[in-house]
């Protein structure tokens, strides 16, 4: 038996990703927060009215305080509370990411399962995150 | 514990500089107050501090923040439940990010073994997040009160094995290369493979409705099915299974925040509050005496479950 477990290349590279996207999605996340609860970038959706929101099912908020869905929030990045999803999205879009690099390092290497779950598994994301699927919701 | 000091000064530094510096004159009168005479910042800051103890107590019972957060925020605070789930799997998720590269790097949560796991829970927590939004309301709390007195139960009742004895590893397994090896601090080198490789995969589709319906990590379920199941040694069993809460949850995470159930101003101190308690809990974890704190983490799910229920039932 070999006396040294090496753990195979793509997994290095996903967690090297992994790391670094998630301390900086983190430290984006604390720095917009700071930007919009201090005033210093007016929200679109005031916080009071937040605050009188949120115990309302999600769709009276949206309609209420006309908050866009999808990637409808990407217009509105001048506003503090949409500039917080620049952090968030990058939390959201790590998995991702790291799956597109996964697939030509299994085709490198002739994994073809591999490579075809990854290919599934980064479809699936991709799918989630368009905002193609949409629920009338409650 | 001089650890602590820092972490909770970066802790009050964060709140301080988030929420004491307050907003322009003319914005803060109009909303210094709520329609319950509560001002906005309040719950924002209650929910770090709750947060940042709720990561300290996950870590030393050894189980997920999304699984405390969930019950707990929706039974305790004024959040609806749409927004809760949808922070909810942001708590879990950051949490999965943060602990992945180490898992990984030291061979301890499998690439290989979480693929093929991944691409069906992922896909039916897209499935879950969508049944999850549909439903009414107080069905989803129904099911969710369930759900957690069902996993409080569960974190009660199951033994989970170190090593479970693999004779031979069945064909789906094969195929899908679910084997490995690892090195134990004692500098044994375990070797490890899958059987009953399909039923484990069926159960995770279960999982993956359930998480994204509601906004639950799930660790509690991924571990025993990875563990008992398909006979996956422990310590790769929690490592693959934290691991996989980052593809799991992200799916239903994208769902939840193209829906507006994502509100920043609550999930923020949520996700921050949770990372910091849990870095705190890691440091205490060697002076603590974790059997104790888990019997009270399962007291407390028991407690949120019925409450839960409770709030569905309209008692």
């Amino acid at each position: 038996m070999s006396t040294e477990i090496e753990t195979p290349k793509e997994q290095i590279l996903y967690a090297n990703i992994l790391f670094y996207g998630c301390w900086l999605g983190i430290f984006i996340m604390i720095v917009t927060y700071f930007l919009y609860v201090s005033g210093i970038m007016e929200p679109h959706v005031p916080l009071q009215r937040i605050s009188q929101c949120w115990s309302e099912p999600v769709g009276k908020y949206v309609e209420g305080s006309q908050v866009p869905l999808g990637w409808g929030w990407v217009v509105l990045l001048g506003k503090g509370d949409f500039l917080n999803f620049v952090g968030i999205v990058l939390l959201a879009g790590l998995t991702l990411v790291c799956f597109l690099t996964l697939i030509p390092a299994y085709v490198a290497q002739k994994r073809w399962v591999f490579a075809l779950i990854a290919t599934v598994e980064a479809l699936v994301l991709i799918l989630a995150a368009s905002g193609i699927l949409a629920t009338g919701g409650h | 514990m001089r650890g602590w000091g820092r972490w909770l000064a970066a802790a009050g530094v964060f709140v301080l500089l988030g929420l004491g510096v307050g907003v322009e004159p003319s914005l803060a009168a109009e909303c210094a107050e709520t329609a319950d005479g509560t001002p906005w910042w309040v719950w924002p800051l209650v929910l770090f501090v709750f947060c940042f103890v709720l990561g300290i107590i996950a870590v030393l019972a050894g189980v997920g923040g999304g699984v405390l957060y969930v019950p707990l925020v929706s039974g305790f605070f004024p959040f609806h439940l749409d927004f809760v789930r949808g922070a909810g799997l942001f708590v879990a998720l950051a949490g999965a990010l943060a602990a992945g590269p180490g898992l990984l790097r030291r061979n301890l949560a499998s690439l290989r073994l979480a693929l093929p796991v991944a691409v069906i829970a992922s896909s039916c927590a897209i499935v879950g997040a969508f049944m999850g939004l549909a439903l009414p309301t107080n069905v989803v709390q129904i099911c969710l009160g369930g759900t957690i007195v069902f996993i409080a139960i569960l974190l009660l009742m199951s033994k989970n094995v170190e090593r479970p004895q693999v004779q031979e590893q069945d064909p789906v397994g094969l195929a899908l290369g679910m084997s490995g090896a690892y090195q134990e601090y004692t500098g044994e080198f375990v070797q490890w493979k899958t059987h009953r490789t399909l039923p484990g995969l069926l159960l995770f589709i279960l999982i993956g409705v359930m998480a994204g319906m509601f906004g639950l990590g799930a660790g509690w379920a991924n571990v025993p099915v990875l563990n008992l199941l398909m006979g996956v040694p422990l310590k790769i069993a929690v490592g693959t299974s934290k691991f996989l809460l980052s593809i799991t949850d992200t799916s239903a995470a994208w769902v939840y925040m193209n829906q507006g159930c994502v509100i920043p101003l609550m999930a923020i101190p949520s996700i921050v509050g949770l990372m910091l308690g849990s870095f705190v809990g890691v440091r205490i974890l060697a002076v603590a005496k974790p059997k104790m704190i888990r019997y009270l983490v399962i007291g407390v799910l028991l407690f949120a479950g019925l409450r839960s229920l409770w709030k569905g039932l309209g008692l």
